[in-house]
């Protein structure tokens, strides 16, 4: 097996809406090797969002191929693609879609219930141990509607990575997070990352950015920039900082790097 | 999937909207309930009428003129196929396992009496008639061997025809006109009430077979001899033995198919009962009526909430479920609905039969075969209207479902 997990060729996306078309990706050539942390960028509108459902299968380009672990996802049926999502692939959704008056607990234990490779045996402790991986182990019984807007983020996180996925899609995983909670979020995923998961994830924030290894930025359907992250930051010890100074004043110290990337852009 | 999975995840669902799972299942509940009732009734008919023909006499075996209908085609043979009077005597001087015998020769006649006059039947007996059909007097005397032998003139009076012809006197010792011929009463029987068909047993009137056949009107027949067998064990035994009598009393030849038919009790109640199976069947159809009426409600309920949890369906999917996971949950949900509902039908039902049953007298009968039916067919009835709301789950796009507002 070679190292390339995602490998697109002139994916496009159309939406046909009435008279008018959108023109939501206009192909897109993109290679992931394992191992990789990408952030997409880019204005709102741009086609990440779509990108991503392509990426995790739910949703067929209109033109273009597709290959995930060198296999062609053209060529897989429904109940093909049903077990890629399940067992290859995390997926954090842009508004978290968790199942409503269910269990935090419930929720996390959901993909495993539809594993059909038979590994995945204790279903309960996995999903305990995964909810402790997110520092939710005493949310455990709580549901989204107790929760808290970050907290419900660790839940579909933890929902992603219970079933120890090789690639994991991220839309907006901080979207609606305040600056530390983001950060909290990114050691996460630095640390899947370390483990050797491949973490894609979409955002509009520089200084979220900045924990990835490469900068993927969008503009109308198509990628205007693609490179590696210059000062790429550790969210872990940023966090350790945090702790020993004040909340107030952590700001600065995250926003040196974050003006870096945001500098980058614009060249 | 596990089932227990399953099954958990359909109660909870069915949890989050009781109130509109148990208006669903009001449909089901109803039915079965319906159902459950309709058929306690029909099969406590049923058992009423084998008991009352059971009642009829004891270790009764009846012959009857023509062929027993179980061949489907009617033989020519028919149309000379008459019992007659040789042929119970046959019976009574050759048979070993017949204890009592008596032909019946049946007409019906205008009686008059001074104070009043009624048409009614009147059946020539013999005087075994009394231990065969466990009928005694209850005033004066039955007739006797002499009245018999000698054709006399006298006549058992039924309750209903003593009450009618001599509303305000004893009629023993009386005396009635028959047609033309004049009666003297020697008794009246005790009453029997109603027959299985529904007619008055005690609207008859009993004279010996003897007299009957030669001074009433040459339109008697013999509708029927009746026997009594030794005893329980001795019944199949008779039965041949009486076959045989009247094959020989009718000259009728190895390959001749009997003229007659030869029936013990229990087969006869069999038969009278087979008659309220059309009206159960035809009770419990109208009744099932209401079970589809449920079963639409059901699939009603099941299409809305597929498109109230389509979201769901769309996180289900993404993450990994496929259309058949899908399909057999909305399946299962529905399977579940149809059985609860059904089994409180079946609770329902039961009080309601009970209930009925006291108010009303009838006896009612509720076999565990109907119960286990009942429940089996409530879960049908799920699957079937489970089915298509199912598969529209199933089929939905993962991205599209999660679109939905
Ligand atoms: N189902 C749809 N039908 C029609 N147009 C759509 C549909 N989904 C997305 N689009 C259009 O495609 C384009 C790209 O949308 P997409 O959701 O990928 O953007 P995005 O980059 O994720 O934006 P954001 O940062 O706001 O999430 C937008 O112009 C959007 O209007
Ligand atoms: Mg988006």
């Amino acid at each position: 097996m070679s190292d390339v997990v995602i490998q697109t060729n002139a994916i496009t996306k159309t939406y046909e809406s009435g008279s008018n078309s959108v023109h939501a990706l206009r192909g897109i050539d993109l290679t992931v090797h394992r191992g990789e942390f990408i952030a997409v960028m880019g204005q709102s509108g741009s086609g990440k969002s779509t990108l991503m459902n392509v990426l995790g299968c739910l949703d067929t380009p209109t033109s273009g191929n597709y290959l995930i672990d060198d296999v062609h996802v053209e060529t897989l049926n429904k109940n093909e693609l049903a077990a890629i999502r399940n067992e290859k692939i995390g997926f954090v959704f842009q508004g978290f879609n968790l199942l409503a008056r269910t269990s935090a607990l419930e929720n996390v234990e959901l993909p495993l219930l539809y594993d059909r490779s038979g590994r995945k045996r204790d279903s309960r402790a996995m999903a305990i141990a995964a909810l402790e991986r997110v520092g939710l182990a005493d949310r455990v019984n709580h549901q989204p509607s107790e929760l808290s807007g970050g907290q419900q983020q660790r839940v579909a996180i933890a929902r992603a990575l219970v079933t120890e996925p090789a690639l994991i899609l991220a839309d907006e995983p901080t979207g609606n997070l305040d600056s530390r909670t983001s950060i909290e979020v990114m050691s996460l995923f630095q640390a899947l990352n370390e483990q050797g998961i491949t973490v894609l994830l979409v955002t509009h924030e520089p200084d979220v950015a900045i924990y990835a290894k490469r900068i993927v930025e969008f503009r109308d359907g198509r990628i205007r920039r693609d490179e590696p992250v210059k000062n790429r930051r550790n969210a872990a010890e940023d966090l350790a900082n945090a702790e020993v100074l004040d909340d107030d004043i952590m700001a600065p110290v995250i926003a040196p790097a974050a003006t870096v990337a945001v500098a980058g852009g614009v060249a | 999937m596990k089932l227990m999975t399953l099954v958990k995840l359909a109660l909870q669902a069915i949890r989050k909207n009781k109130m509109r799972a148990t208006l669903t299942m009001l449909g089901i509940i109803i039915g079965v309930a319906a159902v459950i009732v309709m058929v306690a009734v029909g099969y406590g008919a049923r058992s009423r009428i084998k008991e009352q023909i059971n009642n009829l006499g004891t270790n009764m075996i009846v012959i009857t003129p023509g062929a027993s209908a179980t061949g489907g085609v009617s033989q020519g043979a028919q149309a000379f196929a008459t019992l007659t009077v040789d042929d119970a005597t046959k019976i009574r001087n050759e048979a070993q396992y017949v204890t009592a015998i008596s032909p019946v020769v049946a007409t019906r006649m205008q009686v008059v009496a001074p104070s009043g006059n009624w048409r009614t039947s009147i059946n020539g007996v013999d005087i075994d008639y009394q231990t065969i059909r466990n009928w005694t007097t209850s005033d004066g005397a039955f007739f006797g061997p002499d009245d018999v032998r000698s054709a006399h003139t006298v006549a058992v009076l039924g309750r209903t025809v003593a009450q009618r012809l001599f509303p305000n006197s004893d009629p023993v010792g009386q005396e009635v006109q028959i047609g033309k011929v004049p009666f003297t009463v020697v008794g009246v029987l005790s009453p029997k009430g109603q027959t299985a068909a529904g007619t008055d047993s005690d609207d008859v009137i009993l004279v010996p077979y003897t007299t009957a056949s030669s001074r009433l009107s040459g339109r008697a027949r013999i509708p029927q001899i009746i026997a009594s067998a030794a005893s329980q064990q001795d019944i199949p035994a008779a039965q041949d033995e009486v076959r045989a009598l009247v094959r020989e009393s009718h000259k009728l030849t190895q390959g001749d198919d009997d003229d007659f038919t030869v029936k013990n009790q229990n087969e006869l109640a069999d038969a009278a009962a087979s008659s309220t199976d059309v009206m159960t069947m035809l009770m419990a159809a109208i009744a099932s009526i209401s079970l589809l009426v449920g079963g639409i409600g059901i699939m009603n309920i099941m299409l809305v909430s597929v498109t109230e949890r389509t979201r769901e369906i769309g996180i289900r999917l993404a993450i990994g479920a496929r259309g058949s996971d899908v399909l057999t949950q909305f399946l299962v949900e529905s399977i579940v609905m149809g059985v609860i509902g059904g089994a409180i039908g079946l609770l329902v039902g039961y009080i309601g039969a009970k209930v009925l049953g006291h108010f009303t007298g009838w006896e009612t009968v509720i076999s565990p075969v109907i119960m286990i039916i009942s429940i089996g067919f409530s879960g049908a009835v799920g699957v079937f209207f489970g089915f298509y709301p199912a598969r529209k789950a199933a089929a939905m796009n993962p991205i599209q479902a999660l679109r939905y507002e």
